[in-house]
């Protein structure tokens, strides 16, 4: 089943910036590592590049990131046959050495033994759930701007961009820009606290130069900005007609629109290390769990690494530099020479950037009043249209009070996306009912497969 | 019926035909499954358990909130499925 691999190999998993880094440095230091992504194209999904004729240039795609994605494209495919490149594979399962892959076209199945891996699975939109948001034309950001940058679309005529996120600002510009017409920019986050965050921010360089210049040309351009807002719903009967929001000074507001993109940050996707057997942690500043990973990108795991957004939502840039720093750990610790210096460099850079980590969670904070707040009638759960109703209900009548007793009687988290979508949510209403503290209601665990695989009928063969 | 996505760039692409509940409907090669529907229409699925429209949410493979069927009998994620020249979809919602 394993086709041309060997039997020892090191498999990178992901192809965005963190997973072209890591894949980079093995090759330089004679590794052919295999390399498993998901996607069709390399790029990951910030540096995600638009399909077999679609003609843009690369600056009308990523903007002021355009050299930075031209440079990660660039790096990936210099590496052509020095990597053994999977693209269009899912790696559905982790077990007892072997690596479980999908061919997302052909549904042609493969195992492959593993030596070592390094995981750059990315994030996706951290969301909190409010009436209304199932309906059709909500999005997340991300969502948002993978229409745009993918397809050369944008998720309405009428759209209103809303939440607490580094990229909120971002796409609203790149739509206004790109010609749709952006109804508001509505901020959870209040103005000061993003002036608190200041001293760590700059630290990101230009990262926060760029929010305010998006702000500034958005209000030049007419767009209405607020900030301090708290979502309360979208209304609507076939897709969102508006969004009802609350300003900073209580007053209730609503804003007629035909899509909403919306998001509080990112959320890394870390099924995969959860199959590895990495431990989690719970991280107080990005208030999620995140796999244990050290500095340099190991995780408790003997040969398992783990690097960028999927290990730490820090952003691109670090995610070039993580990728790197895990290649280089992985090399020491096969008792391969590598570069030391370098590694000191990268373990000094990513520490800042740390600092700069921690100034975006101070600006870009968690609406923890909202979530804690989702009404009983609201859906939680998308995959199987469970409200927080009857979650809080099977906590009631059974003393559930942990995330995973909650899934199981509730089935919240059990659907078809495992508690990608809603487990931030959950956890929240889950921790509110119990009184206690977020930390210690759990997390879902991650199980195979991770995402939906057809049946095959030859299992086992 | 009115349309959910607007196309902004690139339309200058082939034209590809495909049904969507058996009427003909135009995309573009290139687009995803997703795009094709909601260039046509506003949502792509009923939820299984109350029958609400939906219209994908992540666009990345993620929320598993798109999959649709197609006549065929076979289930593909919308945002993650390139259409192609005589896809036959199926939204599950009544007209």
């Amino acid at each position: 089943m394993s086709d041309t691999a060997p039997d020892n190999a090191i498999v990178v998993i992901g192809a965005g910036p963190a997973g072209t880094r890591a894949a980079e440095t093995l090759v330089k230091a004679g590794v052919k590592p295999v390399v498993i992504d998901e996607a069709p194209k390399s790029g990951g999904q910030i540096y995600r590049r638009q399909p077999d004729g679609f003609r843009r240039p690369i600056e009308d795609l990523y903007g002021y990131e355009a050299p930075k994605a031209r440079a990660v494209h660039a790096a990936f495919d210099g590496l052509s046959d020095r990597i053994d490149y999977r693209p269009n594979t899912l790696v559905w399962e982790v077990r007892e050495g072997l690596v479980h892959t999908i061919d997302n076209a052909t549904d042609k199945r493969g195992s492959l033994p593993y030596a070592a891996l390094v995981l750059a699975t990315g994030a996706m939109d951290r969301v909190v759930p409010m009436p209304g948001w199932t309906l059709p034309g909500v999005y997340t950001l991300g969502g948002a701007q993978i229409a745009l940058k993918f397809q050369g679309c944008a998720i309405g005529s009428r759209v209103v961009f809303a939440g607490s996120s580094p990229l909120l600002y971002l796409v609203a510009y790149q739509y206004a820009k790109a010609g749709a017409k952006v109804e508001a920019v509505i901020d959870t986050a209040p103005f000061a606290a993003k002036v608190k965050a200041l001293p760590d921010l700059v630290l990101g360089g230009s990262t926060f130069a760029k929010g305010l210049y998006y702000v500034g040309w958005l209000r030049a351009h007419g767009v209405r900005c607020v900030s301090g807002a708290t979502l309360l719903r979208a209304e609507g009967k076939d897709g969102i007609e508006a969004l009802v929001w609350r300003d900073s000074g209580g007053g209730e507001q609503r804003t007629a629109c035909d899509a909403l993109g919306y998001g509080f940050g990112l959320k890394s996707e870390s099924q995969v290390a959860d199959l590895c057997g990495v431990p989690f942690r719970f991280d107080q500043g990005q208030r999620q769990f995140v796999p244990e990973v050290d500095a340099a990108g190991r995780t408790p795991v003997k040969g398992v690494y783990a690097c960028g957004d999927g290990a730490t939502v820090r952003g691109a840039d670090a995610a070039e530099l993580a990728g790197e720093r895990a290649a280089l750990a992985l090399l020491e610790d096969r008792g391969q020479a590598f570069d030391r210096a370098r590694a000191q460099a990268l373990d000094a850079a990513l520490a800042k950037l740390n600092r700069f980590r921690r100034g975006m969670d101070a600006a870009f904070p968690f609406p923890v009043e909202m979530a804690k707040a989702i009404a009983d009638d609201t859906i939680v759960c998308r995959c199987e249209a469970i409200t927080a109703g009857e979650a809080r209900k099977w906590m009631r009548d059974l003393g559930a009070m942990e995330m995973n007793r909650v899934k199981a009687f509730s089935r919240v988290g059990m659907g078809r996306c495992q508690g990608r979508v809603c487990g931030t949510g959950a956890a929240e209403v889950v921790a509110a009912e119990c009184g206690l503290p977020i930390e210690e209601v759990g997390r879902l665990r991650g199980q195979a497969p991770v995402k939906p695989v057809p049946l095959d009928p030859a299992e086992g063969e | 019926m009115p349309s959910q996505f607007t196309r902004l760039a690139e339309r200058d692409r082939r034209p590809v035909s495909l049904t969507i509940d058996g009427t003909p409907a135009a995309a573009l090669e290139g687009d995803t499954l997703l795009t094709a529907i909601l260039t046509n229409r506003r949502r792509v699925r009923a939820n299984e358990f109350d029958q609400g429209p939906r219209a994908g949410f992540c666009l990345m493979g993620a929320c598993q909130d798109c999959w649709v069927l197609m006549t065929g009998g076979e289930r593909v994620r919308a945002c993650t499925t390139f259409v192609a020249e005589g896809m036959a979809v199926m939204t599950g919602i009544k007209p």
